[in-house]
């Protein structure tokens, strides 16, 4: 009925189709279970920095409750404390001594969830991330493109390739044991901190950049370069005024791309972080990234945490989507 | 006036290699710990005993496991989506995909891991080995659409039209001619595809987690030694610690000899 050739296609095309079928459902999985949190913080979450943290509210008691707590106040004060401030039990106000106003509302204890400070984790060690490795990704992609001898060249850019490959959680590992004390003795405050977490991501997205920048650099033309050399140029001014040029849109996706990838990792930055949740004031206090509360929180999480937890991952998800789209849209397209 | 432009070509030339020698600072830093931590806490018994009795047997097939059933799922769907960006689709479609697929080669793999936790996992119950393995396919698919898109754009239009003239169809031509044209570019593609699964650690953290005990079913918590490092790290016994470094010294040889079975398979195409 149908010829190889058909099924072939249709095949090749279904698999083509997966693709999008993934992307798809993990912006509408992602949604529907980040969904009750969505719906119950709207965008406060994303400014709000307490982090399960346990408020009362007041509710006013209706007639038939107010009627059945007199019947019970006798009940309730035999009863053992404990059992009555169990989480999210509604503890009934005021006792019989002094029976006021307060006496005709309820307590609920709740807890709530924002973003804030993981959010801000999350771009802050990044930032750190991308101030360390921008310029060190520079001087080895002009390294390699321009400064070494043929026989540096493959064996220096295999070795940066190889740093690449290295698994996150060995950078996790390493940094926590010995990369952090070294942060510590130089910049003293605390051998987990923000700075440190920064520093090693920057470690981490280093390779990457350096690689993606040299190709850039090395599609230029040498006969541009062959010119400035013969007007005089040093290599330094061929490197800052034909080749950054002539590269300068596949050097800024890198820098993009490399941005995207470093908001992302997890291992290397669960390590050192610290994973606590307050808004860092100094470079080398703890704080956390979404990465880490994901991996720290997921496994045991349930209810309004559990959603607050997709809604982190969401904001995570569409905030690398598009800043890795933009690097490809705009900067990398038809690059590979 | 001339003497400044040559000392400041002088400088930054110095700064570029100091980097480059950064680099290699770091790396280095990197193995040679891993080298003495990793060999001072091997011993034999780390291959002969599971988590459970301070080895790493388990974990070390685990890891294995999940990587190569991931492998099976995904290299024939990677490849598949690749040959047709490549052979038949030269369309907006294809190119919306083409872009859509790096994309999802960045996107954080704890976000995979969150994804395939609400589909593989939430609905029954609890983690479980196919859910890792489909997080790590759902890693490598998006790099094996790119090697094969590259690799295939390598090969001659004539042998194309070389098969065509044969009278083969089309389909023909790209399994007989075209894949095999591209067989050792695809292999490495694979290889190192491979190597970066093997490694992943947020994906499976609670899609498999981890697992003490052997285990080959894969509808249980399954072992896990990236995960395992991570729980061993976080011990504050130096036993423990100790068995994170040996851990971590056989993930990290593990890795680079795939990377590097890899380069030299290529080692003549550039």
């Amino acid at each position: 009925m149908f010829s190889k050739e058909y099924l072939f296609k249709k095949v090749a095309f279904s698999s083509a189709t997966l693709i999008l079928i993934i992307l798809v459902s993990i912006f509408v999985m992602l949604f529907i279970s980040a969904k009750p949190a969505i719906e119950k913080y709207g965008f406060n979450f994303l400014t709000d920095s307490s982090w399960n943290k346990t408020v009362e509210t007041k509710v006013p008691l209706t007639p038939q409750e107010i009627k059945a707590k007199k019947s019970s106040k006798q009940k309730i004060n035999t009863e053992e404390d404990d059992s009555l401030f169990a989480d999210d039990t509604p503890v009934l106000g005021g006792d019989e001594a002094s029976d006021n106003e307060d006496s005709n509302f309820n307590i609920i204890t709740k807890n709530i969830f924002g973003g804030f400070v993981p959010i801000i984790g999350t771009i802050l060690s990044a930032l750190i991330a991308m101030a360390f490795s921008i310029p060190i990704a520079m001087g080895i992609a002009v390294f390699l493109s321009e400064i070494a001898p043929d026989f540096l060249i493959k064996p220096v850019g295999t070795a940066i390739e190889l740093l690449a490959a290295i698994p996150s959680i060995i950078y996790g590992m390493w940094g926590l044991f010995y990369f952090a004390p070294l942060v510590q003795k130089v910049f003293g405050g605390s051998q987990i901190s923000l700075l440190t977490a920064g520093l090693v991501l920057g470690v981490m997205i280093l390779p990457f950049m350096a690689a993606i920048t040299r190709d850039s650099m090395n599609t230029t033309p040498d006969v541009l370069k062959e010119s400035a050399y013969a007007l005089g140029a040093t290599k330094y001014e061929v490197v800052k005024d034909v080749i950054f040029p002539y590269a300068k849109v596949g050097i800024i996706g890198s820098i993009i791309l490399s941005l995207g990838r470093a908001l992302g990792e997890t291992m290397a930055v669960a390590f050192l972080i610290g994973s606590v949740f307050k808004i860092p004031h100094n470079l080398t206090d703890p704080t956390i990234s979404i990465p880490v509360v994901l991996a720290n929180n997921f496994g045991e999480a349930s209810g309004d945490m559990m959603s607050s937890l997709f809604f982190l991952a969401f904001v995570l998800f569409v905030f690398s989507f598009f800043t890795i789209g933009i690097a490809k849209f705009y900067f990398l397209r038809g690059r590979r | 006036m001339r003497s400044r432009r040559l000392l400041l070509n002088k400088i930054v030339l110095i700064l570029s290699t100091l980097s480059a020698v950064l680099g290699l600072v770091f790396l280095s830093w990197i193995l040679i710990t891993l080298f003495i931590k990793g060999i001072s806490s091997l011993d034999f018994s780390i291959f002969t005993n599971d988590l459970v009795d301070g080895g790493l047997k388990n974990l070390i097939f685990g890891q294995f496991f999940m990587a190569l059933i991931a492998t099976i799922i995904g290299v024939p769907l990677g490849m598949m989506a690749g040959i047709y960006l490549r052979e038949y689709g030269n369309s907006t479609y294809a190119n919306i995909i083409r872009d859509l697929s790096d994309i999802m080669m960045s996107a954080p793999s704890i976000v995979i891991g969150a994804f395939v936790f609400a589909v593989f996992v939430a609905p029954f119950g609890s983690i479980n080995g196919w859910a890792g393995s489909i997080a790590l396919a759902i890693m490598l698919i998006p790099i094996v659409v790119s090697t094969t898109d590259n690799m295939l754009s390598l090969v001659p239009k004539e042998l194309r039209e070389a098969g065509i003239a044969l009278g083969g169809g089309k389909h023909q031509v790209i399994l007989d001619i075209i894949l095999k044209a591209a067989k050792v570019g695809l292999t490495t593609g694979i290889l190192l595809a491979f190597a970066r699964i093997i490694g992943e650690t947020a994906p499976l953290l609670f899609t498999s987690g981890t697992n003490s005990f052997w285990t080959t079913d894969l509808s249980n918590a399954f072992p896990s030694l990236t995960v395992s490092i991570y729980n061993l790290a976080n011990f504050p016994t130096d036993k423990a610690r100790d068995l994170a470094w040996g851990a971590s010294f056989i993930l990290t040889v593990i890795v680079l000899i795939i990377n590097l079975i890899g380069r030299f398979l290529t080692r003549d195409k550039g």
